[in-house]
């Protein structure tokens, strides 16, 4: 039985990786969920949130939002809109959007789209718990 | 005949044509290169998502989802139409225009109406010297696009659909064969067409899906809309840039034609003049002796 299952994350720009994993956790829609090699065929709407693997005994974290995973046996692919790896996210750069949201929630001016500011808020929450996780487990 | 100094002006002025083009020249194919990759890239999201999308429309009614379903009574059609925003690339926009005027033409025939979405300038010019009226328009947009711009044009596509606006969305753009063959494409994008689907169904596994069925298509069938106007969008910055480098590879073989031929005239030129100083001088002295 194989103990390795081939993960695979993909957005539009490009493959943002391509590794053989031991266990992959994932943001689904409807809350967390985990695969080990030899899953069952699954198919799943991802959340904005950190997936993460294990590989060699560590855990790496990944960035994710507006995906949506297919789990077989043997391959685990995400296809996301927008996926960073922990240690590519720009710390500086959602702490700023983040600013940024909570100012335009405050003003609650009538043009102001407020499930577009959420959203943009819950990814640079997430971007950075992403890259805090990852940094609290010597990942990066 | 023209005097030597005019065609001494029209040489240098060929010659700069020349440097000009084949600066254009490099400069589209160092961004073709980029625009390939960037296709390339995107291929296998694209494979991946549209397998996906087939294997789970397969197994529900088309009725389960409005982005799905063919509605009875098509009145207007809508056409998204991506061309470039910059000329100098040879007949691919004017090709890109003529295909979807051509659609067009072909569903009015149908007692249809057809509206328009035109990404990319020159698309939109062209269409407005016609009678068909254009809904929204991105021009100066391909440049330097991401997915964001797909996104939008999607919404409105969608949003579109829905409120019946459209009953029918096709999209038409340049597609990137090779360096030395663009053809301009037509594709329906809603309602979504998986009708391939059937005849690969055989043995399937068995999923466990989450949400239901219905709720993942709800959630992937908008954004299947948005990767069809996107590859859209990518198949035409790659086709223009490869475009453009044909043509201004041709340009600069005709500027050296031309260089070529000018130079001879040059030379017939000032052999002319010089014999006729002979003559003259000669003939001068032929009267002197008298």
């Amino acid at each position: 039985m194989a103990k390795t299952i081939t993960l695979e994350v993909v957005t539009p720009d490009r493959k943002v990786l391509a590794e053989e994993v031991e266990y992959v956790g994932a943001p689904g829609i409807n809350g967390e969920f985990g695969v080990l090699p030899n899953h069952i065929p699954f198919l799943s709407a991802l959340g904005i949130g950190s997936l993460y693997y294990k590989k060699d005994g560590k855990k790496r974290y990944v960035f994710v939002a507006g995906g949506f995973a297919e789990v077989s046996p043997t391959k685990v692919t995400v296809l996301a809109e927008v996926a960073e790896r922990a240690e590519e996210i720009d710390l500086e750069r959602a702490r700023r959007a983040q600013e940024r949201a909570e100012q335009r929630m405050r003003q609650q001016q009538e043009k102001v789209d407020h499930a577009r500011v959420q959203a943009a808020l819950a990814r640079a929450m997430y971007r950075m718990k992403t890259r805090q996780q990852a940094a609290s487990e010597g990942g990066i | 005949m023209a005097s030597l100094r005019d065609i001494k002006n029209k040489i240098t002025g060929v010659k700069k044509t020349k440097q000009i083009t084949k600066a254009m020249n490099m400069v589209a194919s160092a961004k073709l290169r980029g625009a390939q990759n960037r296709i390339e890239r995107f291929r296998p999201y694209a494979d991946k998502f549209y397998d996906i999308l087939v294997d789970l429309a397969s197994r529900v009614e088309p009725g389960v989802h409005p982005l799905l379903a063919k509605r009875e009574v098509v009145e207007t059609i809508g056409i998204v139409l991506v061309t470039s925003d910059k000329g100098l690339c040879g007949s691919f926009n004017a090709n890109l225009c003529n295909a979807a005027l051509r659609l067009a033409k072909q569903k009015e025939a149908e007692g249809k109406t057809v509206k328009f979405i035109c990404i990319g300038k020159k698309g939109r010019d062209f269409i407005r010297k016609t009678s068909y009226e254009i809904v929204a328009q991105f021009p100066e947009h391909m440049n330097s696009f991401d997915f964001q711009l797909a996104s939008e044009a999607g919404n409105l596509v969608i949003e579109g659909y829905l409120s019946g606006l459209f009953d029918e969305v096709h999209i038409v753009y340049g597609k990137f064969v090779s360096i030395v063959k663009q053809e301009p494409m037509a594709a329906q994008i809603l309602p979504a067409q998986t009708e391939s689907a059937e005849a690969v169904n055989g043995p399937k596994s068995e999923y466990i899906f989450e949400p239901s069925v219905e709720g993942l298509l709800a959630e992937l069938l908008p954004r299947y809309v948005k990767v069809q106007v996107y590859r859209g969008l990518l198949d035409t910055s790659a086709s223009e840039h490869a475009a453009r480098m044909t043509a201004m590879d041709n340009a600069t073989k005709n500027c050296d034609e031309m260089v070529g031929s000018l130079t001879l005239a040059f030379n017939k030129a000032r052999q002319a003049s010089i014999t006729t100083q002979l003559m003259d001088i000669v003939g001068g002295a032929e009267a002197l002796k008298g």
